[in-house]
């Protein structure tokens, strides 16, 4: 079976993020970039899969501007063994990406798409549904584990009152959650092995996607500051500020 | 304008998160409810929410686990009477409406804060470092809300007639197995007026039962920072923060949580925020209204006894 990871290019998850003065946006500029944390994870999952003999091969694809090769260079790193860059300067909306994926997935027909369950840039948590919407697919959300049996996946999801399984029809869109797995550092040989991978860069034209916004952002701003209070000297000092001041209690 | 909302039911109860979705979708236009699967109880709570219009009930059985594929297509199916449909950023609401969006062609807004007008909202991004306003330009809006920025419709006051949805071709791709839910006497997160918190200081999941006895002379919900989860000390469904859930409680009590921005996502439109923490420099302190620096091992005994005094 062939698996398809698609992996995002964001700001790397330990940089305090800054908005731009004239409100239009978030700085990436000389920002550190990495692959989106919940990506790896579904990296790692497919990886896992071939190495237990279930995948024959992995495919990663990423989309964005061209130096999202780097963040395909990072799943090959990991154990992908090649990569599709689709490339524009347009901003991708998670609708527009779920369409350039759909055609891609229509040439490369993977038997299971493995994906982050949210980018941590726009925070969406939408691309996986959203995918599987428009090929049709059975969808596994904010996945714990996976098992796959057949032409059939079982997938144990993080809901909001604990866990849930549920059983998908293949193919179909897996999306991670936090607890699928932890994964690994790529080794330096599998570095110097991945820059040999080849990686195929298309356009969105190629793919017949228009990848036009639908969402005009109209300004971006600081959240409102919380102040920083108090240091108090004891827990009764504590409890007596939450009954008398706060009165929260 | 009118806006259809999908609730998320158990019983007789619409969960909090819902009734923030119809709050929501009160500033937007007459408000209809969608109740889907087999509950009876639940198509009454719906129509005694107030602001509610019309409820409509599809109770097809298989739409009783909320699985995303006949979800979706229901919702599509509605779709053509409404200008927007909305839910609530809970998981049924995250894994069914993008879903929904899709086939309509349209881009979902997700966790949506505030509604400025029909088609301009503000959202949450980088985990709530930066707020974004958004314009769609489609024709019909895919909404999930942010429960913890709108105060959820009354429970009672309405009386709204109910209708029985048209039944709609299920697809047949996807079957619920089971569900293992943790089982609590406490409130849940998302709707409790007091949270405590514990993180990686409290070392392991027997000590969480520490918060316990305060939680409960507090009648607080118990969660979680993302790194206590992550080592096993508590289930996932316990987890705050901007992966986990967006809890804005009157009082949250952070314990042994450092701070990280994701978790600080979570919970920082909290009205009071408390922490306690050895570590002085944690960045926890730096949203706190009152914090203590003190071993959390003394601290908590201390404040249970403290809080149990008449």
């Amino acid at each position: 079976m062939k698996i398809l990871v698609p992996v995002k290019r964001v700001v790397d998850y330990n940089v305090k993020v800054r908005v731009k003065a004239d409100g239009s946006g978030v700085e990436t500029q000389g920002v550190k970039m990495s692959m989106n944390p919940f990506d790896e994870i579904a990296v790692e999952e497919a990886v896992r899969l071939k190495e237990k003999g279930i995948a024959t091969e992995i495919v990663a694809v990423s989309l964005g501007l061209a130096n999202c090769a780097e963040t395909i260079r990072t799943a090959l790193a990991m154990g992908a063994d090649r990569g599709i860059l689709v490339e524009t300067d347009v901003e991708l909306q998670p609708l527009a990406v779920a369409k350039l994926l759909r055609a891609i997935v229509q040439k490369e027909q993977p038997g299971l798409v493995v994906m982050g369950k949210q980018a941590i840039d726009d925070d969406m948590n939408a691309t996986g549904q959203m995918l599987a919407a428009l090929l049709g697919w059975a969808q596994g959300t904010f996945a714990s584990k996976v098992v796959i049996d057949g032409s059939k996946a079982v997938v144990t999801r993080e809901v909001d009152g604990g866990l849930e399984t549920v059983e998908i029809h293949l193919p179909a869109i897996v999306t991670t959650d936090l607890r699928l797995n932890e994964p690994r550092y790529a080794s330096l040989p599998n570095i110097m092995k991945a820059r040999k991978k080849p990686i195929e860069t298309m356009k969105p034209a190629d793919l017949g996607v228009d990848p036009a916004p639908r969402l005009t952002t109209v300004s971006v701003a600081e959240p409102p500051k919380r102040q920083a209070g108090v240091k108090l000297k004891s827990v009764a000092e504590l409890v007596a500020k939450l009954k008398l001041e706060a009165k929260v209690i | 304008m009118t806006v259809l909302v999908l609730l998320d039911h158990e019983g007789s109860v619409i969960k909090q998160p819902s009734r923030s979705a119809v709050a929501a979708a009160m500033k937007l236009g007459e408000v209809h409810a969608l109740v889907a699967g087999t509950n009876p109880e639940a198509a009454a709570a719906a129509a005694a929410i107030a602001g509610v219009a019309k409820v409509i009930v599809a109770g097809d059985v298989a739409y009783d686990h909320a699985m995303a594929e006949p979800l979706a297509a229901l919702l599509v199916a509605l779709a053509p009477g409404y200008t927007h449909l909305l839910a609530g950023s809970t998981a049924i609401g995250k894994n069914v409406m993008p879903r929904a969006a899709a086939l309509l062609d349209v881009q979902p807004i997700s966790d949506v804060a505030a509604v400025i007008d029909a088609d301009t909202f503000i959202r949450p991004i980088y985990a709530g470092n930066a707020l974004a306003t958004v314009r769609s330009s489609d024709a019909i809006k895919v909404i999930t809300v942010r429960a913890a920025s709108f105060d959820p419709a009354p429970s009672e006051g309405g009386h709204a007639p109910i209708e029985a949805a048209a039944a709609v071709a299920i697809p047949s791709l996807s079957r619920f197995v089971s569900a293992e839910l943790s089982k609590s006497e406490r409130p849940e997160l998302t709707a409790a007026r007091v949270v405590i918190s514990g993180g990686r200081g409290m070392q392991n999941g027997e000590n969480f039962k520490l918060l316990d006895p305060i939680a409960d002379l507090l009648g607080a919900a118990v969660g979680a920072s993302r790194a206590a989860v992550d080592a096993g000390f508590v289930p996932n469904d316990y987890q705050v923060g901007q992966t986990g859930k967006i809890v804005a409680p009157d009082l949250y009590v952070a314990i042994g949580i450092s701070g990280a921005i994701q978790h600080l996502a979570g919970m920082k439109d909290s009205k009071v925020i408390v922490a306690i923490n050895k570590d002085e420099e944690a960045p926890i302190f730096q949203v706190a209204d009152y914090g203590l620096v003190a071993d959390l091992f003394t601290a908590l005994p201390e404040l249970a006894d403290e809080l149990a005094r008449p």
